[in-house]
């Protein structure tokens, strides 16, 4: 017996046994048997579908985070422009953030991309061995006494019970991973809404735990560097700084 | 013996293997019991090693169990966690 079994080829390997269980006629059995694998590859297709639409969930959360990182980059340049500097600080370091995140995450929608493409070619395979199951029940069932038709069968099915429960295990790993990636995304998208440049005579007081998570998880170099930079852009810019919006932008 | 990579394929290889395979498995199973996840990631290199080395690839046709499931390729060694503990892939 195979060691390794997952949740998944577990349930579906007791499927296809309590199902050659049940019928006692082989002919029976064998049709009962290609139906079944025939409505499970449905649910493997459905699961594939699944894949694909959090994919795209994630590649809207991408460019959400594209679309915060160009307003924190003007917020930051409206702060500095106003003389608070230490507002501008925190939006870039916030952006800093996002702009990590959507590192890691356009990477792994990447590799996702490359795992939908396996999924796929591996559902074809499991859709020919279906239809070699279904060519060979026939065979079955026309050369075979009941006692050993019995035996063959089981065989034929488990294997393909085996191809379908190791595609399903993994679709599942695929489904979780995204539920990570889309979490963690989620949790920037949070920040920078959490974030109260809406509302900049609260933002300029106390250290929030969100201000100290950043500080901890932002280079600091590279907000220097930021920072610098965008100081000489408007020293160089001459006087008429613009005025700094409030609390009008909301993506 | 038939040996399956999950999400690759089957792989037919010669029944003396299974012996070698064993010994991998339970020595992958005690170095994920101590928490040694670069002993654990060469063991597990190896046993990949040896399924394509001396294994043939099934054809598509064929209908058949596996005698033995290792994990995917790419297994984190959290994951290793669940599938390599007591009697490990292979039950001795």
């Amino acid at each position: 017996m195979p060691g390794l079994g997952g949740r998944m080829s577990t349930v579906i390997k007791a499927k296809i046994s309590r199902m050659l269980d049940r019928a006692e006629d082989p002919g029976e059995t064998l049709d009962y048997g290609y139906q079944k694998q025939v409505e499970l590859l449905q649910n493997v297709k459905k699961g594939i579908a699944d894949v694909v639409t959090s994919k795209k969930r994630l590649q809207m959360q991408s460019s959400k985070l594209e679309q915060n990182i160009v307003k924190l980059d003007t917020q930051a340049r409206q702060a500095l422009s106003q003389g608070r500097e230490d507002l501008a600080r925190l939006a870039l370091e916030r952006k800093t953030l996002a702009q990590t995140e959507l590192q890691s995450l356009d990477s792994q929608v990447k590799e996702l991309e490359a795992q939908q493409e396996a999924l796929t070619a591996n559902e074809q395979k499991l859709r020919q061995k279906i239809e070699q199951f279904r060519t060979k029940k026939e065979v079955i069932k026309a050369q075979y006494s009941a006692a050993e038709a019995q035996v063959r069968i089981s065989e034929a099915a488990n294997g393909v019970g085996e191809q379908m429960a190791d595609l399903g295990l993994a679709i599942q790993r695929a489904e979780d991973k995204t539920e990570t990636m889309r979490a963690r995304a989620s949790a920037v998208e949070e920040l920078e809404k959490a974030g109260t440049f809406e509302d900049l005579s609260q933002l300029g007081g106390g250290q929030d735990d969100i201000e100290r998570q950043l500080s901890e998880l932002t280079s600091g170099a590279q907000v220097d560097d930021e920072l610098a930079q965008m100081k000489a852009e408007l020293g160089s810019g001459g006087g008429d700084a613009p005025a700094l919006e409030q609390g009008e932008e909301k993506a | 013996m038939i040996v399956r990579i999950s999400g690759e394929g089957q792989f037919r290889l010669p029944d003396e293997d299974a012996d070698r395979l064993n010994e991998l498995d339970n020595r992958a199973v005690a170095a994920v019991e101590q928490g040694d996840e670069t002993g654990f990631g060469e063991l597990w290199s190896q046993m990949l090693e040896l399924v394509a080395s001396d294994g043939n690839a099934l054809d598509e046709e064929e209908l058949t169990e596996s005698d033995v499931i290792l994990p995917p390729r790419d297994i984190t060694f959290a994951e290793a966690k669940g599938e390599f503990s007591g009697d490990g892939l292979i039950p001795d």
